[in-house]
């Protein structure tokens, strides 16, 4: 089992992401360049946060040009697990591989805090690992993490249960108080119809040790690595 | 003067309007023996500029300490750097971006977290932590503030915040603390200080020192266009007047993704072992970079413009020498490796052309196809320009008496009511509406981000240790007592590093102060240096670096003197770093007191100075409290000490607002408590 970090030249989380799966949860990891079509036989593939060309034009509208997304593209489409985390699910937006749009976060800053998600499917290869309902403690960092789409689109999420992550108060409720950037039905995290495709703003790879205040994003990583042991058993 | 050819003939006249003094010019014209051509007068005219030079405060810097046994380079670098153990060293240094904040906040403060980012970069160190010192004007309306006044102070603090974010948020590196203040001297003249700490292997450090006849110059990074041409001279070494709006031109733009791009290709080249030596271009751009590498190594370096890449058509020779476009920097690689260096920035997409190369001699020559437009000896340009010993006249003495004075009447005054109050002024209140704008996170280093302890902390991936970094400067004191003012804001900001647990091992500083040309400024200056030097030499924890600020002033009026003192605590074991916030109940609450023989508590010209006086009766006056820097450096040992044998579980140090803020300041960070 090998996982892949895609590096775009912006990014800026792909170290910390890097540093999850390989010093924290000793998994076998490897760094991706934009320019090369080659995803190295990885079994997972990560779009990591950051800036990937500057996103001076609408984040991630470049990136999905970049030689890496064909290949990402193509091994999603045969049922590869590919996370984007913050500007990685930006880019899966772009790309089409998810449904919907990002826009100016609701009060049109910057913001970099701790939030809550709670889990709500736990049928996803990113979320197996999880209790359905659980309450996660991650970080957000972003501009436009405003999550929006059209109303048909957002009943087919909800009607296909695509909506993995919803953002909460501490306490499990799911209204404008516990939403920091505005999303639509608070919507942090979502999957593809197959499930093999995720999508989330917090960032998981910064929660993965208690002394930085939090290792509930740990569960993101686990689910990802149970769920990949169990494909490999299945065709063994 | 932006479209200035070579034809122009340079008089006594141009010279004066570039900022030389008539001593100044007679000495360009000795060094070259002749008349200076304008581009080489504007070449000497940037790197004599007061900014670029420190000719007015050179002469007390040197009273600085800047030796110690954990420093691996002092001041004359781009930055400081300090041994933290295990091989690795922490480079770091404050600087200002004063008035560029001034005339285009985003802009200005983005471009000034750039520049220090550069200048960690540029030895070697990958930047892992940024914080911001920043004054402004009054946010609020009242005690003679008008609405319109708070409102531009309120904008430019808005601009400053975005700008800091913009840059750091995407270059990638976090912005873990910092601090703001206001006062009304700062309405006209706001101060935006940035301070970046790196860290690298310590035999992988680099130098600005060109060496090798023949070796290539490297020019990378941006194309050079017209944007801040003459900022160092005229932005930064002149004082505001009515007309200062109109130079939004010489205010340069950022880009943070093209600054990671040449911080990830910099490093990665360095990696070949093909790089000679590095050095950023910054203030006074090209010029700056060639000729003090040159002069550093006792080289000359010769250069070509024409090859010099180009965002815009026509550009004199003169425009390409003193523009101060961003994200650009010069290498100079080993001969015959050129294809290696020149391959890593390809790879990041990156402009790199080989300009020139290193020369014997020590002579800066700049050609423009072919044609010698500038012949200067690199080391007089560099090193031995002008130096003032200004005078120096302390300012009339304060005609203060008891009435003037703050009287603290616990009786007669409703102290809940005035500790609210407290809490919700600007100074005091919680920052986050601030620091939240800023990514405090990535690389997922920080133990202790804003608000969460009296120092940010971050830890060294791979090793035990963790650094600690606080910034600090009371304005107010310094005004009323330069000297101790400045010995207190050395103390505080090696008491916050003392708070984590950390112990205070250097210091960066950066001295934001009013005209040097005016005698009682110049006094403020050297008291306020001398403050300094007492108080790091009684920590043990000497100056490796910074960065000096004068002319901030508009239409004649001073800012308060402003010593901003960043500290470096280096903390052995990451795992027991302490926190601010109160932990559990039952837990011994204790008021360690480091006033020794200088305690005076309740004394009513030191209240008087203090924040509850501003706050709560209008009154800036009397004299800062007394210090005995021994039972402070004891107490700071008592904190290291306690953190390391685990006794203690938070730790907070009494500052504004004194004891009532620091409790309801660690009840805040607590939950439940």
């Amino acid at each position: 089992m090998k996982f892949g970090v895609v590096v775009f030249p912006g990014s800026n989380c792909d170290h910390d992401t890097f540093h999850a799966l390989g010093q924290v949860l000793r998994q076998p990891v490897e760094l991706l360049w934009h320019q090369s079509k080659d995803l190295a036989n990885c079994d997972a593939v990560i779009l990591p946060g950051g800036f990937a060309y500057g996103d001076y034009l609408r984040t991630g509208a470049i990136a999905r040009f970049a030689p890496v997304m064909d290949s990402v593209a193509k091994f999603a489409k045969s049922g590869g697990l590919v996370l984007g985390i913050c500007n990685g699910f930006q880019i899966l937006l772009e790309a089409g591989l998810l449904p919907g749009a990002m826009i100016r976060n609701a009060g049109l800053r910057f913001v970099c805090r701790h939030v809550y998600i709670r889990v709500e499917q736990t049928d996803t290869p990113f979320t197996c690992a999880a209790r359905k309902g659980q309450i996660l403690k991650v970080p957000i960092a972003h501009s436009d993490g405003n999550y929006t789409a059209d109303t048909a689109t957002l009943d087919e999420l909800e009607r296909n249960r695509q909506v993995i992550f919803r953002y909460t108060t501490p306490e499990g409720a799911n209204d404008a108080a516990g939403n920091p950037n505005g999303s639509m039905r608070n919507i942090a995290g979502i999957c593809n119809r197959e499930r093999n495709i995720a999508g989330l703003m917090p960032h998981p790879e910064r929660a993965v040790e208690s002394a930085l205040g939090s290792a509930d994003g740990l569960v993101v990583f686990r689910s990802m690595v149970e769920a990949l042991i169990g494909a490999a058993k299945a065709t063994a | 003067m932006a479209t200035a050819s070579t034809e122009i003939r340079v008089t006594p006249a141009i010279a004066a309007e570039h900022g030389l003094s008539t001593e100044e010019y007679a000495r360009v014209q000795q060094i070259l023996g002749r008349d200076p051509n304008i581009t080489e007068l504007g070449i000497f005219s940037v790197m004599w500029s007061e900014h670029c030079s420190y000719k007015s405060s050179k002469v007390h810097l040197k009273r600085l300490p800047t030796r110690g046994k954990l420093v691996v380079q002092g001041p004359g670098e781009n930055a400081g750097v300090v041994d933290i153990g295990g091989g690795l060293v922490a480079a770091f240094k404050i600087e200002s971006h004063n008035h560029p904040s001034f005339v285009e906040a985003f802009q200005g403060a983005a471009t000034g977290v750039g520049g220090i980012l550069r200048d960690i970069f540029t030895m070697g160190a990958r930047p892992i932590a940024v914080l911001d010192s920043l004054r402004f004007g009054p946010i609020v309306s009242g005690g003679g503030v008008s609405e319109a006044e708070a409102a531009r102070n309120r904008r430019i603090l808005d601009g400053v915040t975005r700008g800091i974010g913009f840059y750091g948020n995407c270059f990638g590196v976090p912005t873990v603390g910092g601090e703001v203040g206001f006062e009304p001297c700062y309405s006209a003249n706001p101060l935006v200080n940035a301070l970046a700490l790196g860290i690298a292997r310590k035999e992988e450090l680099f130098f600005a020192r060109a060496r090798g006849a023949g070796n290539p110059v490297i020019y990378v990074g941006a194309k050079t266009g017209r944007d801040g041409i003459h900022g160092a001279s005229l932005l930064a070494s002149a004082e505001f007047t009515e007309e200062s709006q109109q130079k939004r031109p010489n205010v340069q733009v950022g880009d943070p993704f093209l600054e990671k791009l040449l911080l990830e290709a910099c490093l990665e080249a360095m990696h070949t072992g093909a790089v000679v030596a590095i050095q950023d271009m910054g203030a006074a751009g090209l010029t700056c970079s060639t000729c003090e590498m040159a002069s550093r190594g006792g080289t000359g370096i010769e250069i070509d413009l024409a090859r010099v890449p180009q965002r815009e058509t026509g550009m004199t020779p003169y425009e390409i020498m003193l523009s101060e476009s961003q994200e650009r920097m010069l290498l100079v690689a080993e001969r015959g490796r050129e294809a290696e260096v020149l391959g890593v920035f390809a790879k990041w997409g990156l402009d790199a052309v080989v300009v020139g190369e290193v020369t014997e001699g020590g002579l800066l020559l700049v050609r423009d196809r072919g044609k010698v437009v500038a012949e200067i000896p690199a080391h007089p340009l560099a090193e031995e320009g002008p130096v003032y010993r200004r005078p120096l006249a302390p300012p009339a003495p304060r005609s203060e008496t008891e009435a003037d004075w703050f009287r603290f009447a616990p009786a007669d005054a409703d102290l809940t009511e005035n500790l609210r109050r407290l809490l919700a002024s600007p100074a005091v209140a919680s920052k986050r509406w601030i620091t939240e704008q800023y990514d405090t996170m990535v690389r997922t280093n920080t133990l202790d981000g804003p608000g969460a302890a009296d120092a940010a902390v971050v830890r060294i991936k791979g090793t035990p240790r963790a650094l600690a970094l606080s910034t600090d400067g009371n304005g107010r004191w310094c005004r009323l007592n330069p000297r101790l003012g400045a010995m207190h804001a050395v103390a505080e900001a090696a008491r916050n590093v003392a708070c984590t647990g950390a112990r205070p091992t250097a210091a960066t500083n950066c001295l934001n102060f009013g005209s040097p040309e005016k005698p009682e400024v110049m006094w403020q200056f050297s008291e306020v240096v001398d403050g300094i030097a007492e108080a790091c030499t009684a920590f043990g924890a000497p100056i490796t670096g910074g960065n000096v600020s004068f002319y901030n002033e508009t239409l004649g009026k001073s800012i308060y003197p402003t010593p901003v003192i960043g500290m470096l605590g280096i903390l052995d074991d990451a795992s027991r770093a302490v926190g601010q916030a109160f932990r559990a109940e039952g837990d011994v609450i204790l008021l360690l007191d480091g006033l020794g023989e200088a305690r005076s508590a309740g004394d009513a010209r030191e209240f008087s100075s203090s924040e509850y006086a501003k706050t709560i009766g209008g009154i800036a006056a009397g004299e800062p409290p007394a210090i005995d820097l021994a039972a402070e450096k004891r107490l700071q040992d008592c904190l290291v000490a306690l953190a390391a044998a685990g006794g203690i579980r938070s730790a907070h140090d009494l500052s504004d607002g004194g004891l009532a803020v620091a409790v309801a300041e660690s009840c805040f960070g607590a939950s439940g408590l």
